[in-house]
């Protein structure tokens, strides 16, 4: 039975985003976001051709690659780790068919991650990765746009496991100065196909504390990657990384 | 060549490998494009603008004097002469009507050298839309003319600065900016890559260009196929729509890629720019960039379709050095009077090279679709010529 993530009080659930190996001490700041209550944690593997990520992550991929960050790499790392904390992988496609499906999702379980982020893997697209990883335990947390009719949004929710990963807005990652009205629109519409046991996260466009408070009254947490991702990229100490994640949880 | 599956799919290859905000507006292309491609009044216009606007039918010219020094019957279909400079522009005339159709008023198209931008610019002034080109900032720097002539035609340029900075780059951020302006907006693709329906839809774009060559080798072979039929292959634009004339007859189909470019010779199967395909990438699965003379065949992944004509063994896929392209742009410049681009210079060299092998055998008739006119290499080549690369 796959498990989903569930809500420990009645705080919004916080997924802090890092890419993988993006600075020496990556494995340190996943200790940090577990110590500051993230309820899980999304670790990117660097892709050289992230098509859905804005500069700020593209930035942190190439500054991975250049650090000489592979998927074996990453995964060596994460299952070096020793913490409650559920990881799960974000990866485009193609790193997954280099590898081979059967033996990445072997690598996955064996490094203790819980679930799979495939950005470019559309509904029509993951019946061969979601054989692999349901016999695994492995959830496949899938995605849904604001421009997801209703339809095709429950049909979505009902395959996803882990979270269903709500895209705030027509766009790529990266930080916004304001929520836009289209992700409490899609929020509001995802958490009312989606099963009651499955949270509704919206990522994409959530970059401060505020932004996450107004959109959790449509929805179970967030998802804040580019706004840490570039903390980290601008050299951040790991406590102030810690006490940002932990501003969404106050 | 027939419609891909209900997957999008020629055999194992193709799909749609996109991100969610991407798939309802590639939904409505297909549904739309089928609704279109079988409209006579469609049909009737695009047809009509290619031929009044984009100069079409271009000839076929038999190539007398290199025909005597190979020992074979050589014939060149012309896209040089079309509109624009190339076979380019067969593609966007068609997705730029299709574009206003849907009630779309914007394009955006990626771009490597600028002959797809030149035509997307083009395509968009005839027909009164708003272009927006995405450009490596590398090829924004080595194409200074290109992108004067895309201003020219009022298009927007816009230098991409991610990654390679190269064409990969480009198809990247004109999907990220796909994403946010998908509303009024038609990615107008340039080859036959990308998620399904790009690749069927600009094959079907291309078809002209094989059909029309079909129907005037036949009446010059005085009712016979050529026994070869030969494209340049980069994404596979001009290949797709020239076999597309050829693949029921004997013939035997070449594509010939840039060495050092060449995804079906040297690729291994992946997924980039919402397709499953042949692609030059590392061994852990990060996309190798393309490096050869001529930028339009530097793209280190390649259309479904040509994988899958790879697998199924229909066409067979070459290789074509630099210094082999070199030699022959110059023979064709000198012998026959036509400038060819370096993209189509990389079939003819082939066909020099198998000719001289003998494995093209003496009297064979021979077809090569020159894919555009070398006007935007003469500088380039020039540079190598006075650098003593070239003599």
């Amino acid at each position: 039975m796959l498990e989903n993530l569930t809500k420990k009080d009645l705080k919004p659930l916080v997924v802090p985003y890092i890419t993988g190996q993006m600075r020496d001490d990556w494995l340190d700041i996943i200790y940090q976001m577990a110590n500051a209550k993230a309820d899980a944690i999304e670790v990117g593997l660097p892709f050289s051709d992230p098509m859905i990520d804005g500069p700020t992550i593209q930035e942190s991929s190439k500054k991975a690659i250049e650090n000489g960050a592979t998927t074996d790499s990453i995964l060596d790392g994460l299952a070096s780790l020793d913490i409650d904390c559920p990881i799960y992988i974000m990866t485009y496609y193609n790193l997954i068919v280099r590898v081979g499906i059967d033996r990445f999702v072997e690598r996955v379980v064996s490094s203790k991650v819980k679930g799979l982020i495939v950005p470019d893997l559309p509904l029509e697209e993951i019946d061969e990765l979601n054989t692999a990883t349901r016999s695994a335990g492995v959830s496949q947390v899938l995605l849904v746009a604001p421009s997801t009719p209703d339809l095709r949004m429950a049909s979505i929710a009902k395959r996803s496991a882990g979270f269903l990963y709500t895209m705030g807005l027509m766009g790529v990652t990266g930080e916004r100065s304001s929520l836009p009205q289209s992700a409490l629109e899609t929020a509001r519409r995802a958490k009312k196909v989606a099963p009651g046991d499955l949270p509704v996260l919206v990522g994409i466009g959530v970059s401060l504390p505020e932004q996450a408070r107004e959109i959790t009254k449509y929805c179970d947490g967030v998802v804040v990657g580019s706004a840490i991702v570039r903390r980290i990229l601008n050299g951040s100490k790991i406590d102030e990384i810690g006490e940002f994640i932990q501003s969404f949880k106050s | 060549m027939d419609e891909p599956d209900s997957t999008g799919r020629f055999g194992t290859f193709g799909g749609r490998f996109v991100p969610e905000p991407l798939m309802q507006a590639l939904m409505d292309l297909e549904v739309n494009f089928r609704k279109f491609w079988s409209d006579p009044e469609f049909k009737g216009e695009y047809y009509d603008i290619l031929k009044n606007f984009g100069g079409r039918p271009t000839p076929v010219t038999f190539l007398k004097n290199m025909s005597n020094d190979l020992g074979v019957n050589l014939y060149l279909k012309r896209e040089d002469l079309a509109h624009t400079g190339s076979h380019k522009i067969n593609n966007v005339i068609g997705q730029a009507l299709l574009a206003k159709r849907m009630g779309k008023s914007n394009l955006i198209a990626e771009t490597g050298a600028g002959q797809h931008g030149v035509a997307t610019a083009t395509a968009a002034a005839l027909l009164g839309l708003k272009a927006t080109v995405y450009m490596g900032a590398v090829d924004v720097k080595r194409q200074g003319l290109n992108v004067f002539r895309m201003e020219l035609l009022g298009a927007k340029v816009v230098p991409v600065e991610s990654g390679s900075k190269t064409l990969k780059d480009a198809v990247n951020e004109a999907m990220r900016a796909w994403v946010k302006e998908v509303d009024d907006t038609h990615y107008c693709l340039g080859s036959v890559m990308g998620p399904h329906p790009y690749p069927w839809i600009v094959r079907e774009f291309q078809r002209i260009l094989g059909s029309e060559a079909r129907s005037q080798i036949y009446e010059i072979l005085g009712g016979k196929y050529p026994n070869y039929v030969v494209a340049c292959v980069g994404g596979g634009s001009n290949a797709a729509g020239t076999f597309s004339g050829f693949v029921d007859t004997d013939a035997e189909l070449v594509g010939v890629e840039a060495s050092g470019g060449a995804a079906l010779t040297y690729g291994t199967v992946g997924v980039v720019h919402g397709m499953k395909s042949y692609i030059l990438q590392d061994e852990v699965g990060q996309i190798l960039e393309a490096s050869s003379i001529s930028a339009g065949l530097d793209y280190p992944g390649v259309g479904p379709e040509h994988s899958f004509l790879k697998e199924n063994k229909r066409v067979r896929y070459e290789t074509a050095t630099d210094s082999e392209v070199l030699s022959a742009f110059k023979i064709l410049s000198s012998s026959e009077g036509i400038i060819p681009a370096l993209e189509s210079a990389h079939g003819l060299a082939w066909i020099i090279k198998a000719s001289r092998t003998g494995e093209i055998s003496q009297g064979s008739n021979v077809l090569l679709t020159l894919s555009g006119r070398g006007d935007k290499d003469v500088a380039e080549v020039k540079e190598m010529v006075d650098r003593g690369t070239v003599i």
